[in-house]
């Protein structure tokens, strides 16, 4: 199976005048896991939200199984995004509910199960990234770690088809990032998921990727399975990959 | 002077897009309103927050205003020795102005200011989007039990603050100045009728949809951290309070010359 699950056409975003995606193309198969890496403020998150349909492109097209997401609002977009699981970079939870309310909002929201069903899907959930026990504790009680995961708890809880992860391992420790990777892997081997994976911990890329693109100055400047990106010869993603203070990333800023 | 023109019309067209994004909220607001059963449980809660929260500050308000209006028409009544009509003038500066507008005035700094800054944090966190992103309205679940609430509770609580505000009066009238409780009771109710007391409330559902309505769309505006939530929570207030005004000049002029 290799069809196409998500095509980005040539998006293009400008906020207040300062472009930040210029004529961006990726393809994202589906059943793959692609992870997507850039440096910090390089436009990563806001690539995500084009593809969930948060923002809409100056210009350019999103096709989520063939459906131009950017013309379409409402109830049809809503039936797309049920099929979406998202992990924001701060979490984003309510802080108004508690975990367990939050990690079942959409199945509660959309009365996908009854109660009881419900309550075993968000134990579930929690069980998975190892929080076990804490549906009634409200998320200003918990730990930025802590948060991230219960963020993945809910963004997993109604087992969506597409799941997308900005930087699941930032601000975990290295033993839990590990637990969520694995996880990462499982739900898309178990559950044939496709997943999008914003990071730039190239551990982590490299252990969940199936392919891995980087992101530099508003475009898409190189695709690859692991082994071809750790191979490559481009001297921008070396730079990147080997976290190395001199080279072409930051001759370039230096210039500006 | 060309500078000047520039700044100014650019002030204007700023202004319009302003009241441009508010309808269109409005409006959508309205849509969500009938388009969906309310969630209940958010309306309730929004209500606890607006009303019965805003009570003892309401309270307090209406209380000192009322003996103040008391207090300083004597100062004039009393020369003519016409104190009885104090209790008539409390009762009908309260129903048909003060009342209505004080109490709109307080509930947009207390609860239109919360409403602000809670939408604001939820948009800079993120929040909104995640809610979005699970195919929840924001319109829907966080507009429209506010939108609601202030309508039910706004009218409540300027009959409640009527009521205060005349008691104030009473209390300088039978206390300070010596009037007859029974006399003081008939003369503020003998001259109130129906239409002072609805020319009052018919403002309060305007000034209520004003709260509501700013206070979510400055929270939905908001950007740029917990500076950005400070930001448009002062905007929030200062920009109900002047629309609160304004559509109270207005409505007065109007029922001025219609009735
Ligand atoms: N809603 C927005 N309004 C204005 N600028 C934004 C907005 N969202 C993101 N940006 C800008 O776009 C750039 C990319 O941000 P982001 O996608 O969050 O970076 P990252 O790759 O670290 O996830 C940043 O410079 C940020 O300031
Ligand atoms: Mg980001």
């Amino acid at each position: 199976m290799t069809t196409i699950m998500i095509d980005v056409v040539n998006v293009r975003k400008s906020f207040r005048g300062r472009p930040v995606l210029r004529s961006l193309n990726l393809t994202i198969k589906r059943g793959e896991t692609m992870v997507i890496i850039g440096r910090s403020g390089c436009g990563k998150s806001v690539l995500l939200k084009h593809i969930v349909g948060l923002l809409k492109p100056d210009s350019g097209q999103v096709l989520v199984g063939g459906i131009d997401i950017t013309k379409i609002h409402g109830r049809e977009l809503d039936k797309i995004r049920l099929k979406f699981g998202m992990l924001f970079q701060g979490a984003a939870l309510f802080d108004s509910l508690t975990v367990g309310e939050n990690v079942g909002f959409l199945l509660n929201e959309h009365a996908l199960f009854g109660p009881d069903e419900i309550t075993r899907k968000v134990a579930e959930s929690l069980a998975h990234v190892g929080l076990s026990g804490i549906e009634h504790m409200k998320p200003a009680e918990l730990s930025g770690g802590m948060k991230k995961r219960v963020g993945l708890a809910r963004a997993i809880c109604h087992n969506p088809e597409v799941i997308f992860y900005d930087e699941p391992t930032t601000g975990i420790d290295p033993i839990m990032a590990d637990v969520i990777n694995n996880l990462i892997v499982a739900l898309n081997k178990k559950l044939n998921t496709t997943s999008i994976v914003v990071t730039h911990d190239m551990v982590s890329a490299y252990k969940v990727a199936t392919r891995i693109a980087m992101l530099y100055e508003g475009a898409i400047i190189a695709v690859g399975n692991p082994d071809e990106i750790r191979a490559t010869d481009n001297p921008v993603v070396r730079q990147f990959i080997t976290g190395a203070a001199e080279g072409p990333i930051t001759e370039a800023e230096q210039r500006r | 002077m060309r500078d000047i023109l520039l700044q100014t019309g650019r002030r204007f067209i700023a202004f319009l897009q302003y009241l441009g994004g508010l309808t269109s909220l409005s409006l959508l607001t309205l849509i969500w309103l009938f388009a969906a059963p309310f969630k209940w449980k958010y309306v309730i809660q929004q209500m606890k927050k607006i009303g019965y929260d805003s009570m003892p500050i309401v309270f307090l308000v209406a209380l000192f205003t009322g003996i103040v209006l008391a207090l300083q028409s004597a100062y004039q009544m009393q020369k003519i020795s016409a104190e009885m009509y104090i209790a008539s003038l409390v009762s009908l500066s309260m129903t048909r102005e003060l009342g209505p507008v004080l109490t709109a005035l307080v509930v947009a700094g207390r609860v239109g200011a919360a409403i602000t800054a809670e939408l604001g944090t939820m948009k800079v966190t993120e929040q909104i989007d995640a809610l979005e992103a699970m195919a929840a309205p924001p319109v829907q679940h966080l507009v429209v039990p506010r939108f609601l609430a202030s309508i039910f509770m706004l009218p409540l609580l300027t009959i409640y603050a009527d009521a205060i505000g005349i008691f104030g009066g009473y209390l300088v009238g039978v206390y300070k100045l010596n009037l007859s409780s029974s006399i003081y009771i008939n003369m503020s109710f003998d001259p109130l009728v129906m239409k002072d007391l609805m020319t009052g409330l018919y403002k309060t559902f305007f000034f209520a949809a004003i709260i509501a309505l700013v206070g979510c769309f400055e929270g939905f505006q908001t950007e740029g951290g917990a500076e950005g939530v400070g930001l448009a929570t002062t905007r929030s207030v200062v920009i109900s309070f002047i629309l609160i005004i304004a559509t109270d000049c207005l409505f007065t002029v109007l029922f001025y010359f219609i009735f």
